[in-house]
């Protein structure tokens, strides 16, 4: 008889924590199967309602963000941008890369934990710039040269838990950016070292605002835990944009127990934060982002029908520029890096070994031989048609839903094909009217 | 009082909103100082008043009431005084000008300051200079908990006594305590260095008593003298240091945080 309690890889696990006595650190997401967006299907037209013609009648995908307040709205050709990973956690040629990749479909990056590099600036049209717990190489010079400002109070893949990057990655720029010792484990703050509750917030969003002359959008990060909530108390605080990310949410490196065990899937987490905004009645105000384990334009589509006004990727971002692939380009040579992957216990397809600092592909690397495995170029040619395609998929499912702006994608388009993911996005079991909990 | 108003000061383009709410007052030094009445302007106002000023030119925040996040995100050398108690964040995110509170100040005094000074004549809440990474704060009262946390280079001198936590997870820079400092001083200490003229109550985790040198004595000499501080011994300080034993993640460390 299987054993449910201890099948083999528990006891391999506990073997594992009694012979080296320490938690396993990783990167990437969630490995564990929960509900999401692939138990939705969406119901397209039919008698009922008529579809707009394919290739042929317009499908718009124009996203505005972050009006609400006078600022310069972020204004961008497409609902999909690009999540923050800091410079330190990516090369910088990756973060040029996706930086380019970005312009070239007319979305925005993401800076991340360790201020802003030249290059990403240089390589953005549209910047993002995260204000983090950490402040590391926070710089108002940047605060104005930047597009919008994201304040991150949490992280789907370790929401109330701070950033990490171990020694390995923490070579003289990180090291200095960071204000930080060479080779040190920086494990950052979880808390914002001078606010505390949302009231706090309120007061440090107008500091941004007075900095800035109220020229820049202010996204507040929340890592999807209590989401109705904390998206109300944003909304309170002042926030254009709300970003929620889901426990599928990405990370350079953190505790295995905090990526599988923190926080609620995307899928619940976008239904909750779009019903607090209307709950609310901002929801044509403010804006929600919703990330975490965004892979498909079917996704895409899914979340924007759930409240979604647009969507973040990560680890999309990151597959797309080569990781996890068993190959890499140098001076137009391709190149197998299947042996650099086993010398990390891994292989390609399964490599969530961001944390060592040893990318057998060169984008979650600070060595310099190994980020000159990743052909920014390529690259960003290959973000740049991933981002195309995942935005000929939404509008696909728009269309086949009869609608002229996926952005019009609502509820009413979906069905669920388990109860789970009925109950957590409150949608109805297909084949009946059953939303589990509907009425309560 | 002279009464030349501002916008008639060369060089002075301020909005017209704020100018019919500014004057000016003559210091005696012959250079006119332009004011502000807070009483009568938004935040937003007065910053974008402030934004607007020359280097060079002095300012005066009048009846300010406690009022939250004046005088921030300022890149001019420009002189200003707040006239009375200022809410939080004032002066944070500065890279230039020279602050000076009459009165106490909220949270995050001086938050992120990258260049300038500050001068507190009273007493300051929580987080004071949090993460500044340049500058100098100088805080003529007490400090709430956490000041200096997540410091980045800038310096801060407290002369009277500051609250628990004060230091936590510094990085770089110099905090100066002319008075007592609370428990869990220095917690997380990184390679900011922390000098004490009174009682500790307790060090942090990984935060360690050391040997002042020569050089800690002179520098504690300079900073006094800066601060304006005539009460402190720099014979006498306690240096207190990261000890660097949890700078690398072991979990047998766990028990030390």
């Amino acid at each position: 008889m299987d054993n449910h309690t201890f099948p083999p890889d528990v006891i391999a696990s506990v073997h594992e924590l009694a012979d080296l006595g320490r938690y396993q650190i990783r990167g990437f997401g969630a490995r564990r199967k929960v509900p999401n967006f692939d138990d939705l299907v969406f119901l397209t037209a039919s008698a009922s309602r008529y579809p707009l013609e394919g290739y042929r009648e317009r499908c718009a995908t124009r996203t505005v963000l972050g009006a609400r307040h006078g600022a310069h709205p972020v204004d961008l050709a497409i609902p999909i941008t690009i999540a923050g990973m800091s410079f330190g956690a990516l090369s910088a040629q990756a973060k040029a890369a996706l930086g380019a990749a970005a312009n070239e479909v007319g979305t925005s990056t993401t800076t991340g934990d360790g201020g802003m590099t030249d290059e990403e600036r240089q390589a953005s049209k549209t910047l993002v710039y995260q204000c983090l717990p950490s402040r590391y190489g926070f710089n108002p010079a940047h605060l104005r040269a930047a597009d919008a400002i994201e304040i991150v109070i949490g992280q789907g893949a370790k929401p109330g838990g701070g950033g990490m990057l171990l020694g390995q990655k923490i070579g003289p720029r990180v090291a200095a950016m960071r204000t930080l010792p060479e080779g040190i484990d920086q494990r950052s703050a979880s808390r914002h070292p001078d606010w505390t509750g949302p009231d706090d917030l309120q007061i440090k969003i107008e500091e941004l605002r007075e900095a800035t002359g109220w020229e820049k959008p202010v996204y507040v990060k929340i890592g999807a835990t209590r989401v109705s909530h904390d998206v109300k108390l944003a909304v309170a605080a002042g926030a254009d944009v709300v970003v929620v990310d889901g426990m599928q949410g990405g990370t350079g490196a953190t505790q295995d127990t905090f990526i599988e065990h923190a926080g609620i899937p995307t899928l619940a987490a976008v239904r909750l934060a779009g019903e607090a905004l209307r709950e609310l009645g901002v929801e044509r105000e403010v804006q929600l982002i919703v990330s975490g384990g965004i892979r498909t334009g079917a996704d895409v589509a899914k979340a924007l029908a759930l409240g979604a006004d647009a969507v973040s990727l990560g680890i999309g971002a990151l597959l797309a520029l080569g990781c996890n692939r068993p190959t890499y380009h140098q001076d137009s040579t391709e190149i197998d890096a299947t042996a650099d992957y086993a010398a990390l216990g891994t292989r390609p397809g399964e490599c969530s070994a961001c944390h060592t600092g040893r990318c057998p592909v060169g984008i979650t690397t600070q060595d310099d031989l190994l980020s000159r495995r990743l052909d920014p170029g390529l690259a960003a040619r290959r973000v740049a048609n991933y981002l195309r395609a995942l935005t000929m998929e939404v509008t696909m499912l728009a269309r086949a839903c009869g609608k002229s702006d996926v952005h019009n994608l609502e509820p009413e388009d979906l069905a669920a094909l388990t109860v789970e993911a009925a109950a957590m996005a409150r949608v109805p079991l297909a084949g009946t009217d059953w939303i589990p909990g509907a009425g309560r | 009082m002279d009464t030349v108003t501002a916008a008639g000061r060369p060089g002075t383009d301020l909005p017209e909103a704020v100018t019919q709410d500014t004057g000016t007052q003559d210091t005696g030094t012959g250079a006119p100082v332009i004011t502000l009445d807070a009483a009568g302007l938004t935040t937003r106002a007065i910053n974008s008043a402030l934004r607007e000023l020359p280097d060079g030119t002095s300012v005066v925040i009048m009846d300010p009431r406690g009022r939250h996040n004046l005088a921030v995100g300022l890149s001019n050398r420009i002189d200003v005084t707040v006239d009375g108690n200022a809410g939080y964040y004032a002066g944070g995110l500065g890279d230039g000008p020279d602050i000076t509170v009459n009165g106490f100040t909220g949270w995050g005094i001086g938050e992120n300051l990258m260049s300038g000074t500050i001068r507190v004549r009273g007493s300051v809440s929580q987080s004071a200079a949090a993460s500044a990474h340049g500058g100098l704060v100088v805080v003529e009262g007490d400090a709430s908990l956490r000041a200096g946390i997540s410091l980045k280079g800038g310096t801060l001198a407290i002369a009277g006594d500051a609250g628990q936590l004060t230091g936590f997870m510094a990085q770089a820079g110099t905090i100066l305590i002319g008075g007592d400092a609370g428990e869990a001083l220095g917690d997380s200490l990184y390679e900011a260095t922390i000098y004490v003229a009174g009682a500790i109550a307790s060090l942090g985790a990984d935060a360690r008593r050391s040997e002042l040198t020569e050089d800690d004595v002179t520098a504690v000499k300079q900073l006094s003298d800066r601060a304006g501080f005539d009460h402190i011994d720099p014979q006498l300080v306690t240096k207190v240091t990261s000890a660097r034993e949890l700078y690398h993640f072991t979990a047998h460390h766990a028990s030390s945080y």
